[in-house]
């Protein structure tokens, strides 16, 4: 399993330049990628355009939206764009989807929330045929295009996933419940006969430091999952403060199963980046990881 | 702090004593219909897991609770007339009675104003309160009378019942299974007070109104009981205690708090009684609100965690419940088991036990279905000579054999390599029969291959197996002599034609996409595309459909050439011969179309035309989908019709698959998901299946094999298909 980090993009008050140094650093550390969330309605960076941002800066990270909201874009420019970071990155990027839980999200975008899952349905398909059949450039780094990923829990997700894309992107919790859901996804992958198997991919998120750190840690998540009511609590409760922790979510996961786990933060500083970096190399993790 | 029970039943009283208890300043009433020494009901049972839950909650009522209770651990099952025993189920049990006693006295003791014999019609009725908590049962008026915030939902079993008791002294949990004239009765009976026990009678609604229980009153439905229940009783008493026969209320609630107003027990959810008691449900519940109470001073918190808390444990007690409660309903088609398959598979029917578990529970009985399992197989391997000597030590019924025809199979397990998409012009490519070596190296009792094509017009992709070609026969005669001769698994073929799914891309990125160029012409039962970005099939012809058939009698006498041991034919997942089945894709208007029976008539002509090429000692599997997974499309009941159908035709065993009828189909995927179609097309039609659907352990293949729901298991360990395996030497 490798472990990626999350860019501090949809922390309120992270400014240009904390992106671009946490970028590098990630580029030079322990990291496999970088990942970005997705969110219109928030003090929050777009995540294309923040993946763009750093990819100019970077030469080897995997550059990972885990996910962004589909259905609010539009097919041909998404592929578009796509293809543009995907070509421009040397194919670093990992585009997952999902349909996003947040209604006004839709309303503001004035986009219809009622066929969300099958225009997300729709949208996988489009995105692959455009890459594939060169309908426009940029030519993509490699034939298919970009490794797609999808995100959610539904029935319908794990359909979706072995249908349209490359793997499997789940959205949080306890090691446990990846179980289920990786489950659910190699039960797809092998009842539709696809060779090979499902990338897994999964996310995570820390605050390392003093109490105060941590404090502001769970104050940041209880604001972001507002929109969720009371289960904001329980997301709060799941967030890795302590290099214990951090350690045994990532043993957890990997008995799981999961590919690529990408750990983000809840505070916009840099030395957050440099502390988990010293966890994975106090577990023998390489510098520059590939 | 204020609060307010309604409800002085087990939910309502210990909510009140353990918030006291740890609140003594809070000023708590409960309010009660009926008077302080009326209750219905007999008994309740506990597990120990929740007894030692009520230990930590309050441990003086905890400690009279065990003063009174009965414990067993013996679960007794009369069927057929053989008694078969499994212990090691550790349940414990009290009089509803006793229960209450030791509540109610506990709740005088702390100070808890209790008043009994008070209706409350109206909530205006019991004035201000900080909390209101509402464990007014399954009837709540509280719930009902802000049903809009709550959202509960209320559905009603299929089975009747009635809750007796009986002067019966009963050492174990006891399932007793009965047919009469009238069909079908299984009672539930336990002790619960060392001298009266509880017995629950139920049966489906057609043997309800049989035997005319619907117009029968209290004396005439207890008369009923008695005389069907005469043997088991010895001469005790059936006693009743204002018992009715019901329908069993499963509800489910959305929201479990509104404002200051918590609901508990009975009036948020039930559970079916086959696997515990409302009791024990209702009493967790308010031990996890009293504990979020303890814990916050903030209110809103608190009722969060406790919804929480609980509702995430509660939804997976009503999912086994359910499954609990439908195998109850539905019991009719697992009659046709022996006792020992019977006894299992009632055992593990809601998904929570496993043969493992019941092996830790009672070796003994673990080596009882073991040896069932093993004689079974020697019987069947000895048709000679039947009277053979019983095997005394027997592997897990995993590693029994299963001879089918001519053809035996050593264990019961199955492997397919996935797919590699590699092969050209449908010759197989060497990687993909490496595997298959593989999979027979690695103990297989029988080895499938991929789907493979009949024609070349027949394939899915350009780099899909075929076996149209002499040259596709001696690549298939390699792999199936090294099998041979290196192992002891069988091989079958799956013979397959795409239909509408056919002319598409690799399957690398996924399944369905059209080829960007060198198209070649579909055609499916009628002139529906798999998707509308899918080529449009041509409505097969007559001239087309006897082509088709000569291509699969070719592919037959090929697929014995090159020393296949099994073929399997393919009816499933919307390709050719599966359009036919599916009324969502075949609109036909000549006798290929119309009701299930004339939708059938292609699939089977093309069975017997095979079952006429393919050696009479060599069994024919046919896969099948047990439901379309999509609106409009068969069904599991349609499953068992096919399977029915295919088994007076003289298929030796059902493949159960589902979904991929069209680009709709959603499975509800996971774990062992494939499982209930199997038990269901298995027991509903008496014909050997086999299953697969992402079984990974032994011990999952043990529970399906012993419970009856399968005959053979396709395992997908996470290892088969990883590219370190080493290709074994020729």
């Amino acid at each position: 399993m490798q472990i990626g980090i999350g860019l501090p993009s949809t922390l309120p008050g992270a400014q240009g330049q904390l992106i671009l140094e946490w970028a590098s650093r990630a580029d030079e550390g322990p990291f496999s990628s970088l990942g970005v969330l997705d969110r219109l309605v928030y003090d929050s960076y777009d995540p294309l355009i923040t993946l763009a941002t750093v990819a100019g800066i970077t030469q080897r990270v995997k550059l990972a939206t885990t996910i962004i909201i589909g259905p609010l874009h539009n097919n041909s420019l998404l592929a578009k764009t796509a293809a543009s970071l995907d070509a421009l990155s040397c194919g670093r990027l990992v585009l997952g989807l999902a349909v996003g839980a947040r209604k006004e999200d839709y309303d503001a975008a004035g986009v219809d929330y009622q066929d969300r899952g099958k225009r997300l349905s729709e949208q996988l398909s489009s995105l692959r045929s455009i890459w594939e059949d060169d309908f426009f450039g940029p030519k993509t780094t490699r034939h298919s295009g970009p490794d797609l990923l999808v995100g959610g829990l539904s029935d319908q997700s794990f359909a979706r996933m072995v249908r349209y894309t490359d793997g499997y992107v789940h959205g949080g919790g306890p090691p446990r419940a990846f179980t289920r859901a990786a489950e659910k996804a190699f039960a797809a992958w092998s009842d539709a006969g696809r060779p090979g198997r499902p990338q897994l991919w999964a996310q995570g998120y820390f605050a390392l430091g003093n109490e105060a750190v941590t404090k502001a840690g769970y104050r940041y998540l209880r604001d972001y999952y507002a929109f969720t009511g009371p289960f904001a609590e329980r997301i709060a409760a799941g967030l890795l403060t302590s290099p214990q922790a951090v350690a045994q979510f990532i043993r957890g996961y990997q008995d799981a199963g999961c590919d690529e786990l990408v750990l983000f933060p809840t505070i916009p500083d840099v030395a957050q980046l440099d502390r988990l970096a010293e966890i994975l190399y106090a577990q023998g993790r390489m510098r520059r990881a590939g | 702090m204020k609060i307010v029970i309604l409800g002085g039943g087990p939910a309502g009283l210990y909510s009140g004593l353990l918030i006291k208890k740890a609140n003594p300043a809070c000023d708590i009433t409960i309010f009660e219909r009926n008077a302080a020494d009326v209750t219905y009901g007999w008994g309740v049972v506990f597990s120990d897991r929740t007894l030692a839950s009520f230990q930590r909650a309050d441990n003086k009522t905890y400690e009279q609770i065990t003063d009174h209770f009965v414990i067993w651990d013996t679960i007794d099952v009369y069927y057929r007339n053989q008694k078969m025993s499994c212990g090691g189920h550790v349940i414990s049990s009290i009089s509803r009675k006793s229960l209450l006693n030791i509540l109610q006295n506990r709740c005088f003791e702390l100070g808890i104003n209790l008043r009994f014999s008070c209706e409350i019609d109206d909530l205006a009725e019991i004035g201000d309160y900080d909390l209101l908590i509402a464990a007014d049962g399954l009837n709540s008026i509280v719930r009902k009378r802000y049903e809009s915030s709550f959202k509960p939902s209320l559905e009603y079993g299929k089975a009747r019942y009635i809750w007796l008791g009986a002067n019966k002294v009963l050492d174990a949990f006891t399932f007793i299974f009965c047919e009469n004239e009238h069909g079908l009765f299984q009672v539930h009976s336990y002790p619960f007070n060392g001298t009266t026990s509880t017995f629950i009678i139920e049966c489906d609604e057609a043997s309800w109104l049989k035997a005319g229980l619907d117009k029968a009153d209290e004396i005439q439905s207890l008369n009923y009981c008695q005389q069907l229940l005469e043997d088991n009783l010895g001469g005790a008493k059936l006693l009743s205690n204002n018992s009715k026969w019901i329908s069993f209320p499963m509800l489910k609630t959305r929201h479990w708090h509104y404002k200051n107003i918590v609901l508990v027990g009975d009036a948020i959810h039930t559970a079916h009684f086959s696997i515990g008691s409302g009791t024990k449900l209702a009493m967790e519940d308010t031990i996890a609100l009293s504990s979020a109470l303890e814990k916050h001073a903030d209110l809103e918190t608190v009722l969060n965690e406790y919804e929480l808390e609980r509702k995430p444990v509660v939804e997976i007690f009503q999912r086994a419940a359910r499954e609990s409660q439908s195998y109850f309903e539905t019991l009719k088609r697992h009659m046709t088991l022996d006792p020992v398959p019977f006894t299992f598979n009632l055992l593990t029917r809601s998904g929570r036990i496993t043969y493992d578990d019941l092996r830790l529970r009672d070796q003994s009985f673990g080596d009882v279905v073991d040896r069932w399992y093993a004689n079974k197989a020697l019987t069947l391997s000895n048709t000679e000579n039947s009277s053979v000597a019983q095997a005394l030590f027997a592997p897990p019924p995993l590693f029994t054999s299963l001879t089918l025809r001519r053809v035996h199979l050593p264990n019961r397990i199955a492997l397919s390599p996935r797919p590699i998409c590699a092969a050209q012009n449908g010759l197989p490519a060497e990687a993909y029969t490496n595997q298959m070596r593989n999979a027979a190296c690695s103990r297989a009792g029988l080895v499938v291959t991929e789907q493979v094509a009949i024609s070349a017009q027949g394939r899915i992709t350009p780099d899909c197996s075929g076996i149209y070609h002499a040259d596709h026969v001696e690549a298939w005669k390699r792999v199936i002599e090294f099998i041979h001769n290196h192992t002891s698994a069988k091989v079958a073929i799956q013979l397959n034609h795409a239909g509408r799914r056919g002319s598409t891309r690799s399957r690398a990125k996924g399944p369905d996409r059209s080829l960007q160029e060198d198209n070649w012409p579909l055609f499916s039962a009628s002139s529906i595309p798999y998707s509308p970005s899918n080529q449009v099939p041509v409505e097969i012809n007559r001239a087309d459909m006897g082509n088709v058939r000569n291509d699969f009698v070719l592919a037959t006498q090929r697929a014995n050439e090159a020393g296949f041991d099994v073929l399997q034919l393919n009816f499933a997942q919307g390709y050719l011969l599966a359009s036919f089945i599916s009324p969502l894709t075949n609109h036909r208007q000549d006798e290929y179309g119309g009701d299930l029976h004339h939708r059938m008539r292609f699939p089977l002509e093309i069975f017997d035309a095979i079952r006429a090429t393919w050696p009479q000692d060599k069994p024919i599997f046919v896969t099948i989908s047990a439901s379309d997974c999509v609106r409009g499309g068969t069904e599991v009941d349609d499953a068992v019709r096919v399977a029915q159908m295919l088994k007076e035709h003289a298929c030796d065993i059902i493949a159960v698959v589902t979904g991929q009828t069209t680009i709709d189909s959603e499975p509800a995927y996971g774990r062992g998901f494939l499982t209930p179609f199997s038990d269901r097309i298995r027991n509903e039609a008496g014909i050997l299946t086999m299953v697969g659907g992402y079984l990974t352990t032994g011990d999952e293949v043990n529970t399906i094999i012993a419970a009856g729901r399968a005959d053979l298991c396709i395992m997908d360990p996470p290892q088969l298909n990883d590219l370190y395996w080493a290709t074994p030497a020729t």
